[in-house]
Order: C-alpha cells, then structure tokens, then sequence
C-alpha cells in the first residue's frame, strides 16, 4: 500500500514539476524574438557591422568591435534635444497629472450643469486622430506666436508649444482614466472626513489622492513615455535642432544624404531607452502595490 | 443634545428618499431607526449629519435650524457600515484625524487619541494599518475615531452588520454601555430589529421613506399601528389571518373557513361590523392544546429552543412556536389554542390598526 501511494505522489509530483516548466518555456519561445532584437541592439552600438549577432569587421571576420558608434554624446546637439524630450515628458507627467486628478474627481463625485456633455465631449475628443487636427493646432501656434511674452515660450516653434499641445491631446484619456479610479473608491471614506471636520479640498488630497496613487503612477509613466517618445507633434511644429527632441532628431539620422548608419542609429535609440527603463523601475513599485482597503464589504 | 426633525424630506428628481418625516430625539436619548433595505433610513441619517441636503423640511439641533450648517460644524461623529477608515493611516492617524483638523497641540492629541483607543481595547494597536485588523478591531477603531472629538450627536449606520453573529452580539451590548456611560445623543440605523429592539430607547420604523411608527420597543411589539410593524417588528414574524368580526349574544367572534375563536369584547367590538379585517396574532401566542381549531401540521422547524410549526387551517397556514419534547410530525392532525387577549387587528384597506390608530 505504501509503495503504491508513494509512485502516485512520485508521477503527481513529476507532473507538477513539468506544470511550472511548461508556462516559462512558452513565454520565454513567444518572447524570443523580442529579445534577440534588443540583443541585436546592443551588439551593434559597439560595432562597425554585423552579421547576424555577431559583429563583425570590415572583412566579415568576427571583431570590429568600436565605440564610434556612441560618440554623438559629446555633441552639444544631443544633450539639448534629450533635455527638450525630458521637458516635454515632465510637462506632460505634471500637466495632464494635475488636471486630469482634479477633473476626473470632479466629474465622478460632483453634479453640476452640463456634466453629461462633458463626460460624452470628451470622448468624443479622444476619437479624433492628431493627424486629424494638425493644421488647425498649428493656426492656433501662429496665433498664440504674436502674442508677446506668451509666444515667446508658447507658440509656433517652441518646446512650450509642443508640450501644450501634447498635454491636450492627452487630457481626455486622463480624465477618463481617474474618473474610473475615484468612480472605484468608497463615498463613505469622503463622507467620513467631511464629518471629521475636513474641508472638500482635504478631503480629496489628504484621503482621496493616497487611495489612487496607483493609478496617478500609471498615468504619470504613461505620460512620460508618451512625452519621451512624441514624434509627430514634435516633427510638424518645430523647425532645427534647437528645439526638436530626441525621436526627431534620431529620424533625422536617417534622412541625410550620406549613407544611414543604422549603428549608430542604434545606439541613439538604446540612450533613448534608458531614462524609460529607469523611471518604470521606480514607479513600478506603486503601479503594483493597491491597499488591502480599510473597508470589508459595504459601499 | 436634543434633535428635531420637521416634514423632513429629501427627493432626487422623482425618487423619493425621504418623505416628510417628523420626529424628535430627548437629550442622551438611544433611537434606532428601523427599516427594510431602501426605507430611507440612511438618507435621513445622512441628512442629519449634513451630508445631504434637505429637499425640504428642517433639522434642529437643540432648537437650532442646522440645514445650512456644513458637516464639520454640526459637531456629530458617525459609524459607517464599512468602517470607512483611512486605509493609508494608521490607527492612531484615524483616531487622531479629527483632532488634527482642529488643530488641536500634538501631544494633547496623542493623550486624547489614546485614552479613547484604551476605551475601545485598541490601545495596542495604534501603529497598524486598517488592513491589518478584525473586522471587531476595525469597527472599534471606526467607534474610537467618532468619538473622539466629543461629539454631541452620535449617528450609527449599520455598524454592526458586517460581523459575524458572536462578535455582534458582544458588540451590540458594548456600544449600549458606551451610549449610557456618555449620555451623547445617537441615532441608530438598522435593518434588524433584534438589534433595534434591544439597543434603543425609542424605534422609529420607516417604509419608503415613510415614518411608520416611533415608539419604545414594548408598545411597538405589543401595539403595532401599521400591518406593516406588526409584520416587521418580531421574529417570527406575526401570524395575519383574514377574518369577520360578529358580535353575537354577548360574544365577539372572529370568524373565516375552519376558523372560530372568541375574541375579548375591548378588542372584538372595535373589529366587529367592519367586514374583512385582518387579524394579527404572534407564534407564542398560539399553543398546541388538546381543543381548539383543528389542523394539520405542514412543515416542523428546530430552532433549537422552540420548534417552529407551520399548521395549515383550511386554506391558511398560521406559526407557532411550540415545544421540542412534542415530537410534533409533519402530516399529523393537530388542535390550537388562540390566546385571543393577545390578537391586533388591522383595515385591509388602509393597513392601519383598527386597536390603536389614534
């Protein structure tokens, strides 16, 4: 009997091994691709050609390894478009942020005239394609251009611009996105505060934004990553490198007349990777972390 | 405090939450409100607290109308049914929140949130987060954080109604104490009428957003003035019977299909004449006996203490809590006794009680 018993847990026990295999052979297949991209990447920024994922020289003997590749760090013109990147992303991380926490709270807890229009507006306002609006935004730059002050940092042809308009066109999901999140929330923690003596204002930073910090952590890498990478604004609205950001810039690689070094394009677009990958590791924590709640059942 | 409500009513387009309601609530006073899912009951809590506005009608705190009084200056602490603690603060940042919004020093704060959390038996627990504790630890912390303040308005909405049956119990006799050692004034809202029974001092009964009845626990058990106390107020619930009242000789009886009993006549004579009415009578009042009306026995419920006998009378079923030993079995024939001192009756049409409407 005991035997018996034991060759079952012996074959349920192989099984079970062979179920936590399974799941991480499939992914790590399905993701193969990907990573053979990426590893392609960083081999070529160290090298002059490649062949394959080997790198090779002139010759097609494997070496030719060179940092050549990662010299356009020491331009002034990289430094300046990466800051112009940085500057549209932190606008838009702040920009849409704030207005979009406030909106959104606003418009899941308050009833006020026109309320309904406005929820369905703004909709309506994100169905549109940016391409779509392209010409009437850049109107609208030339506008804002003649004013004085305002179209020094704000028109036609200015980070400033750029960041503005990105910001609108990223609003509508925003405020659709936090409106979800305070449509999740308990009234009966608001009602709490307000009878604890808070006023609304209180209520809503001092009780109301710590339950949704996740959700503003989304929104704010979804905002940076947006920002980082925004390329057609960017392109339509800006003339040189003055002003342009790095995803135009590492287009423009491209366009010369000389022939397309494409490691070196690599190796801009892995710089361009990396503040991504270092603002996702210290907002992963909070996008992944929900409080257990304080509530059990009720609404 | 003393508390007023005057044609109290709160409406959302065409729904109405709350529909004229007039009552007032005695210095030190426990009054629960009592009332099926929907009744409006929170609504009116609510509106008292300052949360909602009235449509129309006034709430007055010690004579004062305090309609337009935000919440934070009405002075009242309230207990949700979700606790609603801060699930970001810790304990002693829960219980201190509200002294922190007036301001008060640090460390009479500190002193004040810790003799309260030692009241409520949570003093050791100050530095945990909500989510760390009982669903009991929770609600003390939510009872600890009302009361800390010194309010002079306590409002209860079904605070007890997300713990399990034993915890309920201790806690139900533990906020009754707390009330009494206070003295603050406290609304109740329930759905149970166990808890409202033995907690308050006065049950206001309410059905969509009507109030029903607002009377001591005793005289709305023993002289409900709706069909719909005498239905809501009593578990089991009161046995209805539609019957005819005819005096004959000196006798009133009650009177349908298989079913004739005598009814005292300061009872009988208010019934009598008036067609169908609707008798009332509770399952302990109603005893297995060897005469009386026979019937036959459909389902036997242990309850533990009493069974629970459902006996069919002709096309009627009444219940009656009846003793274990009998041994009774469903399908058996069996005889009632009516304790006939005891019967309500009721005017089908308007559903008021033909005893005790005034």
């Amino acid at each position: 009997m005991t035997t018996t018993t034991f060759e079952t847990e012996r074959g349920y026990g192989a099984r079970r091994v062979l179920g936590q295999i399974l799941p991480y052979a499939i992914l790590t297949i399905s993701i193969l691709p990907i990573l053979i991209g990426y590893a392609w990447i960083i081999i070529a920024t160290f090298s002059m050609h490649t062949h394959g994922l080997m790198p090779v020289d002139s010759e097609g003997n494997f070496g030719g390894l060179t940092l050549q590749n990662w010299t356009f760090l020491f331009t002034p013109e990289i430094w300046r478009v990466t800051m112009n990147s940085f500057g549209i992303a932190i606008a838009m991380v702040v920009g849409v942020g704030f207005i979009s926490t406030l909106t959104g709270y606003a418009l899941a807890r308050m009833n006020f005239a026109g309320r309904k229009v406005f929820l369905g507006m703004t909709l309506v306002l994100h169905a549109f394609r940016p391409e779509l609006l392209l010409i009437a935004i850049f109107q609208v730059l030339l506008f804002l251009a003649g004013i004085p002050v305002v179209g020094k940092w704000f028109g036609f042809n200015t980070v400033g611009g750029v960041a503005i308009v990105m910001i609108t066109l990223e609003l509508p999901l925003g405020v659709w996105l936090m409106k979800g999140f305070f449509d999740n929330l308990s009234w009966d923690m608001e009602r709490a505060a307000l009878i604890d003596g808070a006023s609304r204002f209180r209520v809503w930073w001092e009780i109301i934004i710590p339950q949704i910090k996740p959700g503003i952590a989304a929104l704010a890498i979804f905002n940076f990553i947006s920002g980082w990478n925004a390329y057609l604004i960017p392109f339509t609205f800006t003339i040189g490198s003055k002003v342009s950001n790095l995803p135009v810039y590492l287009n423009q690689l491209q366009s010369d007349t000389a022939p397309t070094s494409w490691n070196q394009i690599a190796a801009v677009g892995l710089f361009q990777l990396v503040p991504v990958m270092i603002f996702f590791i210290f907002t992963q924590e909070a996008l992944l972390s929900i409080y257990g709640g304080g509530s059990k059942g009720g609404t | 405090m003393r508390v007023e409500l005057e044609n109290l009513t709160k409406r959302w387009g065409s729904v109405v939450g709350a529909d004229s309601i007039n009552l007032e609530i005695k210095d030190a006073e426990f009054v629960a409100f009592l009332g099926p899912s929907g009744c409006g009951k929170t609504t009116t809590l609510l509106m008292v607290a300052g949360i909602y506005k009235p449509t129309a009608g006034e709430i007055r705190f010690d004579g004062h109308v305090v309609n337009a009084v935000a919440p934070k200056d009405r002075n009242v602490g309230m207990v949700f049914q979700s606790y609603a603690l801060y699930p970001h603060m810790n304990v002693f940042q829960n219980i201190s929140y509200p002294l922190k919004l007036k301001k008060v020093p640090k460390e009479e704060m500190h002193k004040q949130a810790q003799r309260v959390a030692d009241m409520m038996g949570i003093g050791h627990l100050m530095d945990r987060k909500p989510a760390q504790l009982s669903g009991g630890q929770q609600q003390r912390v939510a009872l600890g954080r009302a009361l800390v303040k010194e309010p002079q308005l306590l409002l209860f909405d079904e605070p007890l109604s997300n713990l399990d049956a034993r915890l309920r119990l201790s806690m139900r006799s533990e906020i009754k104490r707390l009330q009494m050692k206070l003295g603050i004034t406290s609304i109740y809202v329930t759905h149970d009428q166990v808890e409202a029974m033995t907690m308050a001092n006065r049950v206001a009964v309410m059905k969509n957003g009507k109030l029903q009845a607002y009377a001591p626990p005793d005289e709305l058990y023993d002289q409900p003035r709706t069909l719909f106390v005498a239905g809501f107020v009593g578990n089991p619930p009161m046995n209805f019977l539609e019957v005819e009242v005819t005096r004959e000789n000196d006798d009133y009886h009650a009177r349908r299909e298989g079913f004739d009993v005598i009814i005292p006549s300061n009872r009988g004579e208010k019934a009598a004449g008036k067609g169908q009415v609707i008798l009332g009578i509770r399952p302990e009042d109603i005893t297995i006996s060897d005469e009386g009306i026979s019937g036959e026995i459909f389902v036997v419920e242990p309850l533990g203490r009493d069974d629970l006998v459902d006996v069919r009378i002709g096309e009627a079923s009444v219940r009656v809590l009846t003793d274990p030993a009998m041994e009774l079995k469903m399908g058996q024939a069996t005889t009632l006794d009516f304790n006939t001192r005891k019967v309500q009756f009721f005017d089908p049409q308007t559903e008021k009680s033909l005893l005790w409407a005034d």
